[in-house]
């Protein structure tokens, strides 16, 4: 049985989220949902909040900001939560719906013929 | 496991403003990423999710320490569709603490892929059992191993598969196949809800 010691990665974690393991229940953010900087990094920013704005100059999403960060998916959905809610990068949720758009799945259909 | 930095990364198009989602189900080792390599414009990325199971009631505490956290790895890939539209392709491991995970990663995706081994066809039932449970549409695809061909017939017997279920067979190296697979699984899914639409709802008697 291992004693939770200062070199677990769970520490590591709440450490860089201030002790949340999760974002709200109403956080926004799905695994697709496109990330786009609305800000530089500035001086003093925490490191990973850095790394996204620099990531998200062009649209990202959640799950590749994720792999690139090298933190599991709930840990960066709240790193994103805060820079939201700052105002320092905006989001482009999917558009959901129970049933798909016709429209869209014709345009799926269509990017995928064209591959 | 690799990971692409920054500076290979190839970014979106400015104006891509919605992101899909479709997932590639199946036991390990039958294909999944090879499929998502050969169709995604990405080199496949892995990431992971976490989900502690707080508040649920456990009766016997040495069943603790063993189940508070389940980790599940995931691959995926990207299709840039058109300027607007961004296909991510997630390839899964159909096992079951991945199923906790599917409604927090994987709501509002369009659709599954079930990649199916016909040497190791048990492999496949539990992923199509969940996917029926959570009202994803999917179709089966066999990723040839160059083993014994088995009809569709006998495929389609030994997974007990409905028969407005789509039955492909697939070489998940090949891109052209690959993408067949995933034109296969978009036509299925404006019949499935077509279908959907013209049917009225059932009501519990």
């Amino acid at each position: 049985m291992s004693r939770p010691g200062r070199d677990d990665a769970p520490d590591r974690l709440y450490t860089l989220t201030g002790g949340r393991s999760r974002s709200g229940p109403d956080s926004p953010f799905d695994l697709v949902t496109l990330v786009v900087a609305e800000c530089e990094p500035t001086p003093g920013m925490q490191s990973e909040h850095v790394a996204i704005l620099r990531m998200t100059q062009a649209p990202t999403a959640v799950v590749e900001i994720a792999a690139e960060l090298r933190l599991p998916v709930s840990i960066t959905r709240i790193l994103l939560s805060d820079l939201h809610a700052a105002g320092r990068v905006s989001a482009r949720h999917p558009r959901k719906a129970a049933v798909p758009d016709p429209d869209i799945l014709e345009q799926v259909l269509v990017g995928l013929r064209n591959l | 496991m690799d990971s692409a930095t920054s500076d290979v990364r190839t970014p979106l198009g400015a104006s891509a403003d919605n992101g899909l989602k479709i997932v590639v189900v199946g036991g390990f080792g039958v294909g999944k990423t090879t499929l998502v390599r050969s169709v995604s414009e990405i080199r496949p990325l892995n990431t992971e999710e976490t989900m502690t199971q707080a508040g649920e009631a456990v009766d016997d505490i040495s069943e603790v320490r063993g189940k508070t956290a389940t980790t599940v790895a995931f691959d995926f890939g990207r299709i840039s569709l058109d300027a607007r539209n961004v296909l991510y392709l997630f390839g899964a491991p159909g096992q079951e603490r991945f199923w906790f995970l599917w409604d927090r990663l994987f709501s509002g995706t369009l659709g599954a892929v079930v990649l199916v081994d016909t040497r190791r066809i048990d492999d496949s039932w539990y992923a199509i059992d969940r996917l029926e449970h959570h009202g994803t549409p999917f179709i089966v695809a066999c990723n040839d191993f160059g083993g014994p061909q088995h009809s569709p017939a006998a495929v389609r017997d030994a997974l007990d598969l409905d028969p407005q279920v789509p039955l492909v067979s697939c070489d998940a190296r090949s891109r052209e196949s690959s993408k067949q697979v995933l034109i296969a699984l978009v036509e299925h899914l404006q019949a499935y809800y077509a279908g959907q639409a013209a049917r009225p709802r059932q009501e519990f008697v």
